[in-house]
């Protein structure tokens, strides 16, 4: 090929590579991030927003391209060049394509892994279920591992109920139970999910992350929220006429209003009963 | 154009045609018990991973009796053995001998199907009990109406294989196909039968 | 030598002539195919009116223009229609039919009576389908049907829709027998597998698939009808079941289902355009790998539509890295397209244009595809409006445009007509702004919040919705400018003689329309379908 082709191919490429670099840097296409895990969501983002960027602008470019400079003159009726193959080009334009998925999977991989996507959700004792009777297996979600040992805190356990069409949440420790999700900021959260109807899903765009509720089949998903405010708790899975109208709220507090709230909603001591005076 | 063709020339063009194309449908029938064969395969991965991840209820688990679905296996397998020997008898220009195995063969598919409904009747478990019954009782349901389906072609290609009828050695497809189907049908009894009752 | 390899349409009652044969039991691959296209061109118009109820829903972020189990019941019928009355029967039973004979050198499909029936199986189950809405209730569980909520919904609309399916993947199998049999068994003598035009390795390849996995689907729809009416518990975790497995057969069948859907237009693409480019289709041979390639890692993914189900870590990360890798077969098939057109002489018509639009809009559906074959991104937009974009892209930039161009490519082999050309160039606009323009908007609704079924939204997205909506109804009238060329070209268009394109590939080697059987004389032997620039056309000065 001759240099002034190749130093053109050459600097086209580049130029696309920069503007697809730019875009994935510059356009911000998503909310905003309120939990450890988003900002590594948005990261993956960025390198597929810019990966697809440079392959779009290419493939439209070189479509334009051709459309223009290699248009049919309306009098020639004659074929074009009789061309029908090119090894090495073909062989390039496998072998990137190969590299750039192989790249995404294995990047993808690491980013689920410090999501806390791939530690295991049950241990052992889930095969116990057989002897005790009773089913504790979790089928499906993100456990708390990841993030409790980045923590080195345990994570706060939180049941949540999905039902025709509302999210009930429930705190075992403080005894608490209510319609909105209440959460301290810098903690990790683990949600226990179950539905009892039809399958559910609890998603918060902020957090990135999102999870079907299945009855019959505990799921489970666990974050840390790292930005205090409220943010949508979203039904994301057809669960029948008022599915568009099922969505609650996740409040991240700072670490003392959260107290407040669980000392403000534990339920009162029960009072002491007088034994009654025999008549 | 073609309706100036007098009906011999028409016949004739045809038995032409029938040696320009050779007879696909054998292939064609292959290909859908290819299609068949998943909707079983369907079946049998529901079933597989429902025993591996969703337990029976405290106190269900179900032994089957293996003596009469063995019994069952072995007719199955015998009528495998007569029909192709029904296909030599036509092949050879015998229709008597062809229609004698078939009927055997028939005999042997509906005791089969006797025995399964004699079976069912005597399980402990009905069609909406637990998971492993409604399993159970789909597989094996699905796989009886196959069988009744062949039985009854049986006994179609008996009556067109006798004298003055249209299967013939010179026309074998009628048996052939019938006979591929049944082996088919056969075939999946056997993985059934492994993996219902011996797993 | 001619032959008559198949009972004659003449005069006889049971094969009338004329414009009666498209109504008729024909079992001429030719009546069939045009059967195909037409019946499935009416309900796109079915499913493009439920499309249009739905954006009308979506002006406000209420729910204020139906009744929301109503609401439900649009959208079940709209992806349902689209996907099996629709894109289905037309890019398999319309163009296959109607074009594979041609290309193996044959007369006819393998079984012709097979083929009838496998058409006549469509009408009465879209009819079914769509008298459930006035039958009590229609189905409204989404064209997914998950249960439970499939079993909670009114029964008779879910059984219809049962039943409908049933009867609708039964004409696809007989269908995809078909194919199979008269690809790989009735060649002419001297046509070998690899000097096929592309279109027939696409549609073997596409019927393997239809064979292998549609028979899933309908075991598993049979036994949901089983948990419907005899109340046994496959996939009802009140009665034991296990909702999930449920999901892993029905996507079995539906993962393959949207390959079922692209393959076909893949190879139309491939056979238009080299003909408007004026040279040969670029690297054959890895065509057909990649092919086959998407056939076999298109069974082993389909747990991509399930990564926020009941499935563990390691399940989540084995379907990522399949799922990913099909993006290498199939950019390499794009980057042969664009090859196909460098250095060509292109003309710039109506079908070149739909192919260029395809190209663009896979390629932006591609890129949001391998995106959502990452667990971790696909966590965030499961189940919102950015699949919807997604799929919108595959399924009507791409399958629908190349439906278009291929209308526009073989209307004067199928009439004798050429379609006008002007009206064509708008209805490409129309089309591709008005497309763009609604499902672009989409991606960014599901990134920001918004998920998929749903009649109410958080108010914020209601000025991108209007935009959205926007675009479909750019789209529905994009519809007119086709229309009309349709019908009024069959009567008052330009004459197109045998090869208006001046094309290779065997079927413009006869009149437009062919006769009955197919050409009159032998078929001729074309061992160089895509041979522009090889040999000099002999109209070339």
């Amino acid at each position: 090929m001759p240099t002034s082709t190749v130093l053109s191919l050459f600097t086209i490429a580049t130029g696309l590579v920069l503007a697809g670099l730019w875009l994935g840097q510059h356009v911000n296409l998503l909310p905003i991030d309120a939990s450890a895990n988003a900002p590594v969501y948005d990261e993956l983002f960025k390198v597929l927003f810019s990966i697809g960027a440079i392959l779009f602008l290419g493939i439209v470019g070189l479509i334009v391209y051709s459309l223009l400079r290699f248009r049919r003159r309306a009098s020639d009726l004659g074929d074009g060049i009789a061309m029908e193959g090119n090894l090495p080009l073909e062989i390039l334009w496998t072998a990137i394509p190969a590299i750039v998925v192989l790249f995404v999977g294995i990047y993808s991989y690491d980013i689920y892994e410090r999501m806390g996507g791939m530690a295991p959700l049950n241990d052992h004792s889930a095969h116990a279920m057989q002897a005790s009777g009773e089913d504790t297996r979790t089928w499906g979600g993100i456990s708390p591992a990841v993030i409790d040992a980045q923590a080195g805190v345990e994570a706060l356990p939180v049941e949540v109920t999905a039902m025709q069409f509302a999210f009930i949440f429930h705190y075992p420790d403080a005894n608490i139970t209510s319609g909105e999700l209440h959460v301290p900021v810098g903690q990790p959260v683990v949600l226990r999910m179950k539905a009892n109807d039809v399958i559910h899903a609890f998603w918060v765009p902020q957090f990135r992350l999102k999870q079907d509720v299945i009855p019959g089949q505990p799921t489970m998903l666990s974050f840390t929220a790292t930005r205090p405010g409220h943010y949508p708790i979203v039904c994301a899975e057809l669960c029948g006429p008022y599915h568009g109208g099922m969505r609650s709220n996740v409040i991240v507090d700072e670490p003392e209003t959260f107290a407040d709230w669980v000392a403000r909603n534990s339920p009162a001591p029960a009072p002491i009963t007088p034994t009654p005076v025999a008549s | 154009m073609s309706s100036t063709i007098p009906a011999s020339q028409q016949h004739a063009d045809l038995q032409h045609a029938g040696q320009y194309h050779a007879d696909h449908r054998l292939f064609g029938l292959a290909t859908f018990l290819v299609a068949d064969g998943m909707t079983f395969a369907g079946f049998f991965a529901a079933y597989l991973t429902f025993r591996a991840v969703n337990p029976l209820p405290a106190g269900a688990v179900y032994e089957l009796e293996l003596l009469l679905p063995t019994v069952n296996t072995v007719l199955l397998l015998l009528s495998s053995l007569t029909f192709h020997r029904a296909g030599t008898a036509l092949k050879q220009g015998d229709n008597a001998r062809c229609r004698r195995w078939l009927l055997l063969t028939a005999a042997l598919g509906f005791t089969f199907l006797a025995g399964q409904m004699k079976e069912y009747f005597s399980l402990p478990f009905g069609l909406t009990d637990n998971l492993f019954a409604s399993t159970f009782y789909a597989i094996t349901g699905f796989h009886g109406l196959h069988v009744t389906l062949g039985g009854l072609m049986i006994l179609i290609v008996w009556w067109q294989s006798r004298p003055g009828g249209r299967v013939s050695a010179s026309n074998l497809f009628p048996l052939e196909a019938t006979e591929l189907y049944w082996h088919f049908v056969d075939g999946i009894w056997v993985v059934l039968y492994g993996i219902l009752y011996l797993l | 030598m001619t032959l008559t390899l198949f009972p004659p349409q003449t005069t006889t009652p049971l094969q009338p002539r004329g414009w009666l044969r498209y109504l008729s039991f024909s079992t001429d691959h030719k009546v069939i195919g045009l059967q195909y296209l037409v019946c499935g061109f009416l309900f796109y118009l079915v499913g493009g009116a439920l499309a249009g109820a739905i954006r009308t829903e979506l002006l406000t972020p209420i729910s204020d223009f139906l009744p929301r189990d109503t609401y439900n019941e649009v959208l079940t019928l709209h992806g349902t229609v689209m996907i099996f009355l629709w894109i289905v029967p037309v890019v398999n039973g319309g163009f296959g039919n109607y074009l594979i004979p041609f290309y193996v050198g044959a007369r006819d499909m393998a079984f012709p009576r097979l083929n009838a029936v496998a058409f006549w199986l469509i009408p009465p189950a879209g009819l079914l389908l769509i008298s459930s809405y006035f039958i009590g209730s229609a189905p409204q569980s989404g064209w997914t049907a998950y249960p439970p909520l499939s079993l909670t919904t009114p029964a008779i609309g879910q059984v219809l829709w049962i039943l409908s399916v049933l009867l609708l993947g039964g004409s696809s199998i007989f269908g995809g027998i078909n194919f199979i049999a008269t690809i790989l068994k009735l060649r002419r003598p001297g046509l070998k597998l690899m000097q096929l035009p592309m279109y027939c390795w696409a549609m073997l390849g596409t019927s393997i698939l239809v064979v292998l996995s549609t028979p899933v689907l309908a075991g598993t729809l049979v036994l949901l009808s089983f948990d419907i009416i005899a109340h046994t518990g496959f996939f009802n975790p009140a009665l034991g079941g296990n909702a999930v497995v449920y999901q892993h057969l029905f996507w079995f069948y539906s993962h393959p289902a949207v390959y079922i859907m692209v393959l076909p237009a893949f190879g139309l693409v491939s056979e238009i355009l080299p003909i408007h480019a004026r040279k040969p289709l670029f690297g054959y041979t890895t065509m057909v790998y990649s092919i086959m390639g998407i056939v076999v890692l298109g069974l082993i993914v389909w747990a991509h539509h399930m990564f926020t189900s009941g499935t563990p870590p390691w399940m989540r990360l084995f379907f990522t890295i399949a799922t990913s890798f099909i993006a290498v077969p199939t950019g390499i098939k794009f980057f042969n397209w664009i090859a196909t057109l460098w250095g060509g002489k292109i003309a710039l018509n109506t079908a070149m244009l739909f192919c260029c639009g395809f190209i663009v809009n896979f390629v932006f559906g591609g890129i949001t595809g391998v995106a959502l074959a990452q667990v971790p991104f696909d966590i965030h937009v499961h189940d919102t409006y950015f699949v919807v974009g997604h799929f919108h892209y595959i399924v009507y930039g791409g399958t629908v445009f190349v439906i278009f161009a291929s209308i526009y490519h073989w209307y004067p082999k199928f009439t004798g007509r050429l379609l006008n050309e002007p009206l064509g160039q708008l209805h490409f606009w129309l089309t591709f702004v008005g497309f763009n323009l609604c499902f672009a908007p989409q991606h960014w609704l599901g990134l920001n919040g918004m998920p998929r079924r749903v009649a109410e939204y958080d108010p914020q997205f209601q000025l991108i919705n209007q935009i959205s909506s926007a675009g479909a109804l750019l789209m529905a009238i994009s519809t007119l400018p086709f229309l009309i060329n349709v019908l009024i070209s069959a009567f008052c268009g330009q004459q197109a003689g045998d090869n208006p394109w001046n094309g290779l590939t065997p079927e413009w080697l006869t009149s437009s329309p062919p006769p009955v059987e197919n050409w009159k004389g032998e078929a001729p032997l074309v061992t160089e379908p895509y041979g522009y620039g090889v040999h000099p056309h002999p109209s070339t000065p």
